[in-house]
C-alpha cells in the first residue's frame, strides 16, 4: 500500500478516473448511436477539442493562482472577428503574421484584465465579468453590423482545418489538433519545471504566504492573464479558420464551457492544484458529450447545457469530498512512513 | 469630516444628481412622471433580484444563477400554460421551481461547503439548460389578459404595480437587514463565518434561507418579465446577472462580504436606471450601454480601492509630518 502511495498521487487517480469516464461515455454513445465508431466522429470531437483546449490551457494558468477569467469567450470572438477583417483587408499577410496578430490582440485584452486585477486590486470575478461585457460591446460597436464570410477569406485559411498532420488509413490527425496538443504539452512542462510555473501553484495555494515570501504576485498575475489572453487570441484564430463565418456573437458563452472543462479536469477553483493534462481530459469529456448528444435521438440536444451544469457540480463535489479524503489518507501514510524510518 | 465627505453613499448621491442634470438638459420629457415610472417598469425584474442579491453578497456569497432561474421560471410557466394547465397552478409551480433551484444551490453551498461561485456558475449553465429543454427553440405567449396587464400597466390606479413592488421590496430588505436578528447575522457571517459559528449562529440555516429567497425572488422576477414581454423563449433574461451584480456592487456592498447598506444599493439602482435612460436619449445602443455597465462594475470596486489607498497614504504623510515637526 505504501509503495502505491509513494508512486502515485491522488490527483493522478482522479485523472485516471476521468479517462475511464471518457471511455465509458464513448462506449455508451457507441451502443446508442448508429455508426458512431467512425473516424469522422472522432475527427469532429478532436476539432472542437482543439479550439476549446487552447483556451482551457490559458484558463488553467489563471485558475491555478486562484483567479478566474470569464472574459475569454469575448476575447475569442473579438480576435476571430478582427483578425478576420484584417485578413479580408490585407489578403497578402503571411500566415505567421496573422497568428502573431491574433495572439497580440488577445494578449493586450488579457493584459488589461491583469492590470486591473493586480494593480487595481479588483477581484478577478468582478473584473472579468465586466470585461466580458466590455470586449463584446467593443466588438459590436466597431463591427458596423457586418459579418466576416468564408468566401472573403484566403484559401489557405479556409482549408487549414482540413489539413492533416498525418493519417493512417481513415484515421487522421488534423494539423490544428496537433498544434493544440503541442500547446498542452508545452504548458504542462512550463508549469512542472519552470520557476514561473511553480510560482503559479505557490500563489494559488496561499497568496498571502507567497507574497510574504517575496514572490512577485502582481507581476505574476499580469503575466498569467496576458498569456491567457494571448492563448484565447490564438483560439480566436483557430475559431476563424474552422467556422469562416464570424458574426458579432461568435464564441459567446464559450467561457462557461472552458471553466466547466477546467473544473471537470480537476483544477481546483481555489488554486494550487491541477495540471494541463487534466484540463485536456476535461475538455475531451465535455466535447465528447457535446458532439455525441447532437446525434443521440432519444434525448434532445437541448439537454446539453443542463448536463454540463450537473457535470460541473458533480466534479466539484467529488473533489471536495473524495479527493480531500484521499489526500488526508496519503498524508497520514507519509507520517507513518517517517515514523517507521525513524 | 473627511471621512464623511468620502462616504460612498454621498458620492453616489452626487453621481445621481449629475446624471439627472445631464438628462434634464438632454430631453424636456425626461423629468415627466411617465418617463420616470417607465424607468421602473422596464427594469423592475432586475431591481427586485438585486435587492435579494444584496443580502447574498453581504453574506460573502454570490449567486450567478439568478438570470437562469428567471428564465427557467418563465419557461416553466409558458410550458405549463402551453400544455393547458390551470394558469394559477402554473404560476405556483413556477415559483416553486425557483425556490427549489435556490434550495439546490443553497444545499451545495451551505451543507456541502462548496464555493458559491462554482455552484451558481453550474446553476447558471444548468438552469438555463433546463429552460432550453422545456421550450427548445419555440417562443410561447398567449397568456391571460389580466396577466399581461400586470406587466404592462398600473394595477392600483395611479401608482404603478412595479413602483409598489420596488417600495415593498426595499421595506422588506430594510426590515430584514436592520430590524431582525437573522438580518444582523447576515453581516456577522459575511465578516467571518467562523466567528459567527463559534458564537452560536446557525450559519448553514441562514445561508440556505438566503439562497432559497434568491431563487424565489428570481422566479417572481422571471414571471414578471414574462408578463411584461407577453412571450417567453429559452433565452429570456439571459445575461441579466451583469446588471444585477453591478447594481449591488456599485451600491457599495463589498464583494468580500460583511459590509454594505441598503441606501447605497437603492441609490445605485436609481443611477443605473437614469444612466441607461440618458444613454437611450442620446441614441446610444443597448449593446454599448451593456459595455458601459461593465465598465461601471469594474470602477465601482476600483475607485473605493483607490480612495482607500489614497486615504492611507494621506494618513501616513500626516503621521510622518507630525514626527518631523515633533
Amino acid at each position: 500500500m505504501n509503495s502505491i502511495r509513494r508512486t502515485i498521487r491522488p490527483e493522478q487517480i482522479r485523472e485516471f478516473i476521468l479517462v475511464l469516464l471518457i471511455f465509458a461515455a464513448i462506449l455508451f454513445f457507441g451502443s446508442q448511436i448508429e455508426n458512431y465508431y467512425q473516424p469522422r466522429t472522432f475527427t469532429r470531437i478532436a476539432s472542437s477539442v482543439a479550439i476549446l483546449v487552447v483556451v482551457a490551457v490559458g484558463q488553467t494558468l489563471v485558475v491555478l493562482m486562484r483567479n478566474i477569467d470569464l472574459s475569454v469567450g469575448s476575447i475569442v470572438g473579438f480576435t476571430a472577428y478582427f483578425v478576420g477583417r484584417a485578413i479580408v483587408n490585407n489578403p497578402e499577410l503571411s500566415p505567421l503574421s496573422i497568428v502573431l496578430l491574433a495572439m497580440l490582440m488577445g494578449g493586450i485584452l488579457g493584459l488589461v484584465n491583469g492590470i486591473i486585477i493586480a494593480y487595481g486590486r479588483v477581484p478577478a470575478i468582478i473584473t472579468t465579468l465586466g470585461t466580458l461585457a466590455i470586449y463584446r460591446s467593443l466588438l459590436v460597436q466597431f463591427s458596423d453590423a457586418q459579418t466576416i464570410i468564408t468566401s472573403a477569406l484566403p484559401e489557405w485559411l479556409v482549408n487549414l482545418p482540413q489539413v492533416n498532420a498525418f493519417a493512417i488509413g481513415e484515421w487522421e490527425l488534423k494539423l490544428i489538433v496537433l498544434i493544440a496538443l503541442v500547446i498542452v504539452v508545452i504548458f504542462q512542462l512550463v508549469v512542472t519545471y519552470l520557476p514561473w510555473g511553480r510560482r503559479l501553484y505557490a500563489i494559488g495555494s496561499n497568496p498571502d504566504a507567497a507574497a510574504m515570501s517575496g514572490l512577485p504576485v502582481t507581476r505574476m498575475t499580469v503575466s498569467a492573464y496576458t498569456l491567457c489572453g494571448a492563448l484565447s487570441g490564438l483560439a480566436g484564430f483557430l475559431f476563424l479558420a474552422r467556422f469562416g463565418n464570424i458574426t458579432v456573437v461568435a464564441a459567446q458563452g464559450m467561457e462557461l464551457q472552458v471553466v466547466a472543462a477546467v473544473v471537470v479536469g480537476g483544477i481546483n477553483i481555489f488554486g494550487g492544484t491541477g495540471s494541463m493534462f487534466g484540463a485536456l481530459l476535461g475538455t475531451v469529456l465535455i466535447a465528447t458529450l457535446e458532439q455525441s448528444l447532437l446525434r443521440w435521438r432519444i434525448v434532445s440536444e437541448f439537454w446539453r447545457d443542463a448536463l454540463l451544469g450537473l457535470l460541473i457540480l458533480l466534479a466539484v463535489a467529488t473533489d471536495s469530498v473524495i479527493l480531500s479524503r484521499l489526500r488526508a489518507f496519503w498524508a497520514r501514510g507519509g507520517v507513518e512512513q517517517v515514523q517507521i524510518e525513524n | 469630516m473627511t471621512r464623511k465627505l468620502l462616504s460612498w453613499e454621498a458620492l453616489l448621491l452626487f453621481i445621481l444628481i449629475v446624471v439627472v442634470l445631464i438628462n434634464v438638459n438632454l430631453s424636456p420629457f425626461y423629468l415627466g412622471l411617465n418617463n420616470q415610472i417607465n424607468l421602473f417598469q422596464l427594469s423592475i425584474e432586475k431591481i427586485i433580484v438585486a435587492l435579494a442579491m444584496t443580502l447574498i453578497i453581504i453574506n460573502a456569497e454570490i449567486d450567478l444563477s439568478v438570470a437562469s432561474v428567471m428564465g427557467l421560471a418563465a419557461c416553466t410557466l409558458a410550458y405549463l400554460h402551453a400544455h393547458e394547465q390551470p394558469f394559477v397552478l402554473s404560476l405556483a409551480v413556477s415559483l416553486l421551481i425557483g425556490a427549489a433551484a435556490g434550495a439546490f444551490n443553497g444545499f451545495w453551498v451551505a451543507y456541502a461547503g462548496l464555493p458559491s461561485l462554482v455552484v451558481t456558475l453550474a446553476g447558471l449553465i444548468g438552469y438555463r439548460g433546463l429552460a432550453l429543454v422545456l421550450l427548445e427553440d419555440e417562443s410561447i405567449g398567449g397568456f391571460p389578459e389580466w396577466f399581461n396587464q400586470v406587466g404592462q400597466q398600473g394595477l392600483m390606479g395611479s401608482v404603478p404595480f412595479s413602483l409598489l413592488l420596488f417600495g415593498l421590496g426595499v421595506v422588506v430588505v430594510w426590515v430584514v437587514l436592520q430590524r431582525s436578528e437573522n438580518g444582523r447575522y447576515i453581516y456577522v457571517i459575511g465578516n467571518s463565518a467562523d466567528v459567527a459559528r463559534y458564537s452560536g449562529v446557525n450559519v448553514k440555516r441562514v445561508k440556505m434561507a438566503l439562497f432559497v429567497a434568491s431563487g424565489l425572488v428570481s422566479a417572481l422576477a422571471g414571471i414578471l418579465l414574462a408578463a411584461r414581454l407577453g412571450a417567453v423563449r429559452g433565452s429570456t433574461a439571459q445575461g441579466f446577472e451583469l446588471d444585477i451584480i453591478t447594481m449591488v456592487l456599485l451600491g457599495g456592498v463589498s464583494i468580500f462580504g460583511g459590509s454594505g447598506t441598503l441606501t447605497g444599493v437603492v441609490l445605485s439602482i436609481l443611477i443605473i436606471l437614469n444612466l441607461r435612460n440618458g444613454l437611450s436619449l442620446v441614441n446610444i445602443s443597448g449593446n454599448t450601454q451593456t459595455g458601459i455597465i461593465g465598465l461601471l462594475l469594474i470602477l465601482s470596486v476600483l475607485i473605493p480601492n483607490w480612495l482607500a489607498s489614497a486615504q492611507s497614504w494621506w494618513a501616513r504623510r500626516q503621521e510622518s509630518a507630525a514626527q518631523v515637526s515633533g
